[in-house]
């Protein structure tokens, strides 16, 4: 980054944590907002608060129009065919949701496969075992190989006839591992299945493009790139949409209602019922403008560098074992440091004003795989530089040094 | 809020040497408690004979504070009573969330958790142990 940016972002001087500035090193759990973002949002607010497509008047055809806008960049961002193939949500977990809800519940039959892998989030597993249990469809999973990559030979194995839906993670929130989906939806397409993508890790760090992956559906978060929290983007190919059955149902979702039956409004609105969340969409639509100002292939490359460099930093500490690709390409590195607990490691590091993540980050599975019982994660977006890795380096050395190992003391017998 | 509030000599040597490590083969209760914001696991089992605690143990893994509050626990509750037991849960819970300035002496070491209440993020770390030790007892009183 050639400015400053975290000036863009008013958190950085109104959080006070006693006394020492917040370095905010857990973006992969939710941004920071630039005033960029804030600003469209007190607009919008301000000056053309009115419901969407159900005003007569001109003040809620503006705040239509803005809310369209939104749909429209959002489509040209992430290079769908067409803004109809957008649809808004609260965020990831609800997009993968409505697909195995409106989908999966609908068209999965007994002994149907479902290809997941070792790497996901609760919210690509959690859907799909409600979807199991409802219908007998059954989980498969590629398993994870060396230096944290997918093995695709395991794809490979279980690709048959009967499966159905390949619902794979772009970009790991625990490794940073950026998986090969184009390469996924090209195997899994071949044998008929519909494929889906978790994008929350990876739309707000690297430059995507639905149409050359390939996938039939892709999720993804405002929250986790500068826009606000409940707003979130299911895009779908519009010919699937279009056959699909409504997930939720209400206003504006509908065409014609009689007191027994209803017929539905076309993709996305079939998808939308109830007053969405307007005022999100604005800000989402602002965040992506400020993202591609700075530039994704820009942001991408400053997350690379830091992560490099975490890797590399953190590595010199004793008894530290990082969980990350050699060849990474974002700026996650979760790790765990012998004798010292996860979140006895986020306790040491707030009281630096550290913020990182401690837990299992949602992925349980993952963690039984890395044979640990949670980890610690430090995450870097634009907003964060060199010196916040080495304030990083120095409250762990800290934190090492409270735990080193000591001999039972008589006292406290 | 230093750290040395909260890691205390008796925490970090109840951490690295814990007291009462272990699961009781024949337990006469035992449950097993999760703390879902950090991923941990807990597991207590108690010889409860005549309504007084004979022997208590605990196993699992989690943070240091989980632990040395489980350590410290099963070393005082053993002889005790499990109304007494409950009581004391109830003391250290005040304490933890800093509700109570006057814990006793029954709290004994204990007490080296009065510091968790200017952490409050930790407060389910120390308490998990006693929760799980409180489950113990309920499941024991449904038999």
């Amino acid at each position: 980054m050639n400015h400053d940016l975290k000036h863009d972002f008013p958190i950085f001087f109104h959080w006070d944590s006693k006394g020492k500035p917040l370095i905010y090193l857990d973006s992969a759990a939710t941004t920071q907002k630039p005033r960029q973002v804030i600003q469209a949002i007190d607009d919008y607010y301000s000056k053309y608060n009115a419901n969407v497509h159900r005003g007569t008047y001109e003040l809620s055809q503006v705040a239509t129009d803005l809310y369209e806008e939104s749909r429209t960049e959002v489509a040209r961002f992430i290079n769908a065919h067409e803004s109809e193939s957008i649809v808004f949500t609260r965020n990831a977990t609800e997009s993968l949701n409505l697909i195995a809800y409106a989908w999966g519940l609908n068209n999965l039959h007994e002994g149907d496969e479902v290809i997941l892998s070792e790497m996901e989030h609760h919210s690509n597993l959690v859907p799909w075992h409600i979807v199991a249990r409802h219908t007998g469809a059954v989980l498969k999973f590629i398993k994870m190989g060396g230096d944290f990559q997918l093995d695709l030979s395991s794809l490979r194995k279980n690709l048959t006839a009967k499966t159905k839906i390949v619902s794979v993670v772009h970009v790991s929130n625990v490794l940073g591992t950026i998986n090969p989906v184009k390469e996924i939806a090209r195997l899994a397409h071949e044998a008929g299945a519909m494929v889906i993508i978790d994008g929350a890790q990876s739309v707000p760090h690297m430059p995507v493009d639905v149409q050359d992956i390939g996938c039939d559906f892709f999720a993804f978060s405002g929250h986790k790139m500068c826009g606000p929290t409940g707003i979130g983007v299911l895009y779908g190919r519009l010919e699937i949409l279009d056959r699909m059955e409504p997930f939720l149902g209400g206003g504006e979702m509908i065409n014609e209602v009689f007191p027994t039956t209803s017929n539905y409004a076309k993709p996305p609105y079939k998808f939308e019922a109830g007053t969405p969340n307007i005022s999100g969409a604005i800000g989402l639509k602002a965040a992506i403008e400020y993202l591609e100002n700075i530039g994704l292939q820009n942001v991408m490359a400053h997350e690379i560098e830091l992560g490099n460099y975490a890797a590399e930093r953190l590595g010199a500490i004793e008894g530290i074992h990082i969980f990350r690709p050699k060849k990474a390409g974002t700026g996650v590195i979760s790790f765990t440091v012998d004798n010292v607990h996860p979140h006895d490691i986020s306790t040491i590091l707030d009281s630096e004003g550290i913020a990182i993540r401690a837990g299992h980050h949602c992925a349980q599975p993952l963690m039984r795989t890395l044979q640990v019982q949670s980890t610690a994660r430090a995450s870097f977006y634009v907003y964060n530089d060199k010196q916040d890795v080495e304030a990083l380096a120095k409250a762990l050395e800290k934190g090492v040094a409270i735990f080193k190992p000591r001999k039972k003391a008589d006292v406290f017998k | 809020m230093s750290l040395n509030d909260l890691f205390t000599e008796i925490i970090l040597d109840h951490y690295q040497h814990p007291h009462n490590h272990g699961v009781i083969a024949k337990p006469t209760m035992s449950s097993r408690g999760f703390n879902e914001s950090c991923g941990d696991d807990i597991q207590v089992s108690v010889v409860v004979r005549d309504g007084v605690i004979a022997e208590a143990k605990f196993s699992g893994a989690g943070c240091s504070i989980s632990q040395s509050s489980a350590s410290i626990m099963t070393d005082l509750v053993i002889g005790k009573s499990v109304d007494d037991a409950k009581s004391l849960a109830a003391k250290f819970y005040e304490m933890v969330k800093g509700n109570d300035d006057n814990y006793g002496e029954e709290l004994g070491d204990a007490i080296a958790f009065q510091g968790v209440s200017k952490f409050p993020v930790r407060v389910k770390c120390a308490t998990l142990g006693w929760h799980t030790l409180e489950e113990a007892f309920k499941s024991g009183e449904k038999k």
